[in-house]
């Protein structure tokens, strides 16, 4: 199967990275923090069938592995464990926003226009088009999940805005074929670890200063 | 026999959505209704309003000029001209060449601009506040719609509504990401034209966040009826616009086909209906939002139609 | 054609300078604005025969100057801008014939040599002639917009217009010295010879820019602007907002496109489209905020010439990507756009005029109902605020059509960069549009919809006469324009081929204007029709066989009816010119313009009524002018030093000069 402009192969890897990427922009617009968590949920879904895709096209089979991982970790076990940490925590339901909503909007797709500067001349070699369009829209949503850990300033926001940039890695990875799965598994292992001891300092944050919000954070530097 | 086909479309056309307009305001209230668990009015009911308001004498104030009595006739004749240019059941009508998106949004505008005018002709503080908040919601629907627009041309070659459909109907085009963010940046500048719910209740008469019913609180009699019937057709030319380039099966081609056409008629009704029981159920499962998250709801759109364009770059250049 | 249009040139000077000899007399402002209506059919006439019948080749003038002879001629680029001037100084000159007594004396003066040198400008054919036009265009204007310096605002306003039109000065007269090259010959046909490229291009684009678009009142250099043209008389904004800022953009489609050469990069036209976008969108969104009348149409000004130039550097752009058709069409736009906005723009400020005259202020909040006292004035200012809303059928709808066209076609510039810039661009442009016909159902609402605000507006009463004709005449014209497009793209084909190589033939007909072969198409003739039918038809199904209105108080949902003191009635219910701009207040100006508002609540009990106290200011006047007035402060500061220097010192300071030109001179010397 080809993977040229306006075959099967492409429209659909094409459809399901967009659809990845606007699931980003959602996430910048939600004000809830429930809702973020769904979005979370279904951008996860929507990778494992990226991954399921990819596996499809390049006809490599453990890239259904891949989308079996992200499906079970993304879509279901990572929101359900954020589900309950937001329950346990009895958080305050709104996400506290440090640049206003327009403005992240903005910033973000002033970030798509970038990778999309960037990506498609340094891959004008050799790439087949499908692996540069895969590209562009991973970076950009690596980026915007920077700007989701900068534009929000709630720590949990701020755990969902790493996990979406580590979707953003993964996007990248199944896009590129002969990516061997070892990479992936320890670049997705890495990401949970970080995940993880983020979790843990969040209720070291919240047992100690009695709030989330990581502005609090700064009176307790050293240096100022 | 081409002409002649051209012309006899596009009258039926014309007579197709104006008997269509208020049913398609009616039957989305009744769709709600059922949803909601009440009975509702009869779908018929706005046809019922229009009839009996259209026989009563309108009341104007004192201070009332001329913009009053002429803004009414404006707007619906603003809208009329817009939807003959939108296609429905065939086409190649009569007026096909002339079918431009920008020229649809002038036209809109017109309507628009007339209606915030007669708000404010009375200077009342209802009027005003409704004719600012309008104008202003436009200013961000319109660079939206424009970029919709511009995602079509580059797909299609043209802004012409004709050719668009004609594109999509082919199925040249394929699946598109940017097709998916033009058609959600189009249904969010439809609802906030339509001052449908999230954007502004259309069931609402007395409220502080309400725009559309603001501006009209001075109208009645025949006024009122041509208020309403301005909007019923205003919200039955989007949701044409929507079936005319997402949905364009089963159009009947150009030249003499009169089973094509009826066939074309049913196509057309169905899919309108459809788009009313969505619009209903999305209505039904939302709340409206405060009058200032409409700038992030309609700059959110905006930004989709940007995102569109700038994948379909992308695409373009891959090509 | 050429020796007529001198003539008229030398009638307007003459004219000019008998103004002194009979000062104070009745007949003086008669003889200073007929002659100038006069000078401006003149003007109309002759650009109609040139755009019609090819253009009047190079002539030399019978005087020159020691750079070398002056050249004028008449050529379809010229002719264009000529038509543009020449109707709207009809206008304004014979709404100054009607309202005689509006303009202080020493403006009669000035008056006839600022249309003069508008026309010297456009006629010129050196770069010499050029700049002696564009000066006294500066000067004469300068005059005007002082003429009434009694005060302390309008000495301001005409300090800092001065400061931009020596700004002007001094990016243009390097910039066609540049142009020039080494060989030093001015004339334009010797310039096309031998175009700029390299760093000598893109030092011209940045002075051009810089020069022109300070002229033009392009963002960031448009300070002076919204303070010059509500300083002066009507009839004079009118001129300076329809005319001056577009012979500005002559200036720079001139010397950038056509002077510049076909063989400049994609790039060129980058600048002229992102300024262009930012004076559209922040013009036209200060015109939602503004409360004075000519202030609010003054950043409407910026917001069109923001367009135009948008449509220039995109034309700029097309040629150097090799679409020529596309090319002629953002050409095109730009020029019908100049045109239009140059009509309606000249009907809006005399319409504005009109109502200070007979209301007595252009306060927004203190007008009101004029509907009712102004009738004519009323109708013709709808059909400019239609216009400057750019609602189909009129004129601004049609330049806009084209303009979002060609925007929309950018996307075929291959440049990566360029599409997504453009992309913006096009945005903001749309953006802008819509802005502008929310400022604009601002504008009419206040001023002739709902109730009088003030005694005097109560009392107002409209010219008739003169008057009335100088507000029909550019009406009717922008009706017409909006219906005749194609004829009038046609009729410019001669100045589109200049700036790009190409004109729309083919593509602009009687009753059509379209893209290209195959893509979209404006027909207006079609579009008024088919409205027209709509209208009637809608008319006619519901005002068969039913009864007059009948009259009652308004309803207002259902407030009381207000106390016997307010014979207005309650001014708090109706909305004021701050409150209509609220919303774009808070959803788009609050992170551009540095809104502050705070609320004042009385204390509980008090029966003193809150307050809300708000401001904006310009980004311009703080990242741009503040800083510069430091400079200068501190540059003075420095230059005080040299008052307490020694004899010796004093002498030091020639001789060092002097040493270091002969180093230069042998630097540069040895390297030829």
């Amino acid at each position: 199967m080809t993977s040229g402009f306006g075959t099967p192969a492409y429209d659909v890897s094409h459809l399901i990275g967009g659809g990845v990427l606007l699931l980003s922009f959602v996430m910048l617009y939600q004000r809830r923090i429930g809702a973020v968590i769904n979005v979370f949920a279904v951008q996860g879904a929507l990778l494992a069938c990226a991954a399921a895709w990819q596996g499809y096209v390049q006809s490599a089979p453990e890239l259904y592995l891949t989308a079996l991982i992200a499906f079970g970790a993304k879509a279901v076990a990572i929101p359900l464990a954020l589900r309950l940490l937001v329950g346990r925590l009895g958080l305050h339901k709104a996400v506290e926003t440090s640049i206003g909503i327009g403005a992240s909007l903005a910033a973000a797709i002033g970030l798509v226009g970038l990778s999309v500067l960037v990506v498609l001349p340094v891959t004008a070699g050799g790439a087949t088009p499908l692996a540069r369009v895969d590209l562009t829209i991973a970076l950009s949503v690596v980026l915007l999940g920077m700007l989701a850990m900068i534009a929000r300033r709630n720590a949990i926001s701020q755990v969902i805005g790493l996990l979406t940039l580590e979707n953003g890695l993964i996007l990248a990875a199944v896009g590129v074929a002969g990516m061997p799965l070892v990479v992936e598994l320890s670049t997705a292992a890495l990401v949970l670890m970080v995940a993880l001891v983020a979790a843990v300092v969040v209720f070291q944050i919240r047992d100690r200063l009695d709030t989330l919000d990581t502005h609090v954070l700064d009176r307790a530097r050293g240096d100022s | 026999m081409i002409v002649l086909a051209a012309i006899l479309t596009q009258l039926l056309h014309l007579a197709l959505v104006l008997v269509a307009a208020p049913l398609v305001v009616g039957g989305v209230r009744w769709l709600k209704a059922r949803m909601m668990g009440r009975i509702g009015p009869h779908p018929l009911q706005p046809w019922r309003d229009l009839l009996k308001l259209l026989r009563k004498r309108p009341v104007l104030a004192e201070n009332a000029s001329w913009i009053s009595r002429a803004a009414p006739y404006v707007a619906v004749g603003a809208a009329v001209a817009a939807l003959a240019l939108v296609p429905s059941f065939s086409r190649a009508m009569l007026f096909a060449p002339m079918s431009d998106l920008l020229l649809i949004a002038g036209l809109l505008a017109l309507g628009r601009v007339a209606l915030a005018l007669a708000g404010m002709d009375v200077g009342t503080a209802f009027g005003g506040l409704g004719a600012a908040r309008e104008m202003s919601f436009a200013a961000l629907a319109e660079p939206a719609l424009l970029l919709v627009a511009l995602s079509f041309a580059i797909l299609a070659g043209s802004t012409g509504l004709e050719q668009i459909a004609a594109t999509f109907q082919d199925g040249a085009v394929g699946l598109r990401v940017s097709l998916a963010l033009a058609l959600i940046a189009l249904c969010a500048v439809a609802v906030a034209e339509n001052a449908r719910i999230p954007v502004d209740n259309p069931a609402t008469h007395l409220e502080l966040t309400m725009v559309h019913e603001a501006m009209i609180l001075e109208a009645s009699g025949r006024h009122l009826a041509l208020w309403e019937a301005a909007a019923a057709l205003r919200l039955t030319l989007w949701l044409a616009l929507i079936v005319a380039v997402f949905l364009p099966f089963g159009t009947a081609p150009a030249g003499f086909a009169p089973f094509g056409w009826v066939l074309g008629v049913v196509a057309w009704i169905a899919k309108m209906a459809l788009l009313c029981f969505a619009l209903a159920a999305f209505e039904s499962a939302i709340a409206k939002m405060r009058v200032f998250r409409v700038p992030e709801f309609l700059g959110a759109a905006l930004l989709l139609g940007l995102l569109g364009a700038i994948l379909l770059f992308v695409s373009t250049r891959l090509a | 054609m050429l020796t007529a249009i001198l003539l008229t040139l030398l009638g307007l000077v003459l004219l000019a300078l008998a103004m002194p000899v009979l000062a104070g007399r009745r007949i003086a402002p008669r003889l200073a604005h007929g002659g100038s209506a006069l000078a401006s059919a003149v003007f109309v006439l002759m650009a109609v025969a040139a755009l019609a019948g090819g253009g009047a080749p190079v002539a030399e003038l019978p005087f020159g100057t020691p750079f070398g002879p002056l050249l004028v001629a008449l050529d379809g680029l010229s002719a264009w801008f000529l038509l543009l001037l020449g109707l709207a100084g009809l206008c304004a000159s014979v709404f100054a014939l009607a309202h005689e007594d509006a303009a202080p004396a020493r403006a009669l003066l000035a008056y006839p040599l600022f249309l003069a040198g508008m026309a010297l400008t456009l006629l010129a054919a050196d770069g010499v002639t050029l700049l002696l036009g564009f000066e006294a265009m500066s000067l004469a204007s300068w005059a005007l917009v002082a003429s009434d310096h009694a005060k302390a605002e309008n000495r301001r306003a005409a300090r800092l217009y001065l400061v931009f039109a020596a700004l002007a000065a001094v990016c243009l007269v390097p910039a066609l010295g540049l142009l020039a090259g080494p060989g030093g010959d001015l004339a334009f046909a010797a310039i096309r010879e031998a175009p700029p490229d390299g760093w000598r291009a893109a030092l011209i684009l940045a002075l051009v820019v810089a020069g022109a678009g300070a002229k033009a009142g392009l963002v960031p250099l448009h300070a002076w602007l919204p303070l010059a043209h509500p300083a002066a008389p009507s009839h004079v904004s009118a001129l300076m907002s329809a005319a001056m800022t577009k012979v500005a953009l002559y200036v720079a489609a001139r010397m950038l496109l056509d002077l510049g050469g076909p063989a400049q990069p994609v790039w060129w036209g980058v600048p002229l489209v992102a300024l262009g976008a930012a004076s559209a969108v922040l013009g036209a969104l200060r015109a939602n905020l503004e409360e004075e009348g000519k202030t609010l149409l003054a950043f409407s000004t910026i917001e069109n010439v923001g367009l135009v130039a948008v449509g220039l550097g995109l034309a700029a752009c097309f040629r150097a990507a090799d679409l020529g058709a596309l090319a002629a069409l953002a050409a095109g736009a730009a020029l019908l756009h100049a045109l239009n906005h140059g009509v309606f723009k000249t009907l809006l400020f005399l319409g504005m005029g009109e109502v200070a005259h007979g209301a007595g202020s252009r306060l927004l909040d203190r007008l009101g109902g004029l509907i009712h006292a102004m009738p004519w004035t009323a109708a013709c200012m709808l059909v400019g605020v239609g216009a400057a809303a750019s609602l189909p059928p009129l004129s601004g709808f049609a330049s806009e059509w084209l303009l979002l066209q060609a925007l929309i076609a950018a996307w075929r510039v291959g440049d990566l960069t360029v599409q997504m810039l453009v992309l913006v661009a096009a945005a903001m442009v749309a953006l802008a549009a819509a802005l502008a016909a929310a400022a604009m159902v601002r504008l009419f609402g206040l001023v002739f919809l709902g109730r009088p605000r003030s005694p005097r507006g109560a009392g107002a009463h409209e010219g008739k006469g003169a008057a009335r004709l100088s507000l029909l005449l550019p009406a009717g014209l922008t009706v017409l324009l909006g219906l005749l497009p194609g004829p009038m793209l046609a009729l410019g084909g001669g100045a589109q081929a200049l700036l790009t190589g190409q004109a729309m033939e083919g593509r602009a007909g009687l009753a059509f204007v379209a893209v290209g072969d195959g893509a979209a198409a404006y027909w207006p003739l079609g579009a008024a029709l088919l409205l027209a039918l709509a209208l009637f038809g809608v008319w006619l199904l519901v005002k068969r066989g039913t009864e007059e209105p009948a009259r009652g108080p308004a309803w207002d949902c259902g407030f009381a009816a207000p106390p016997q003191h307010l014979p207005f009635g309650d001014p708090l219910t109706q909305p004021t010119a701050a409150g209509m701009g609220q919303p774009l207040r808070r959803m788009l100006a609050q992170p551009v313009l540095a809104v502050t508002e705070r609320v004042e609540m009385p204390e509980p009990g008090t029966v003193a009524p809150a307050r809300i106290a708000m401001s904006f200011g310009d980004p311009a006047f703080a990242l741009l002018l503040a800083p510069l007035a430091t400079a200068r402060d501190a540059v003075v500061a420095r230059t005080e030093r040299l008052r307490d220097l020694s004899i010796r010192q004093c002498l030091m300071l020639p001789f060092a000069a002097l040493v270091a030109l002969l180093l230069l001179v042998a630097w540069l010397e040895g390297g030829a």
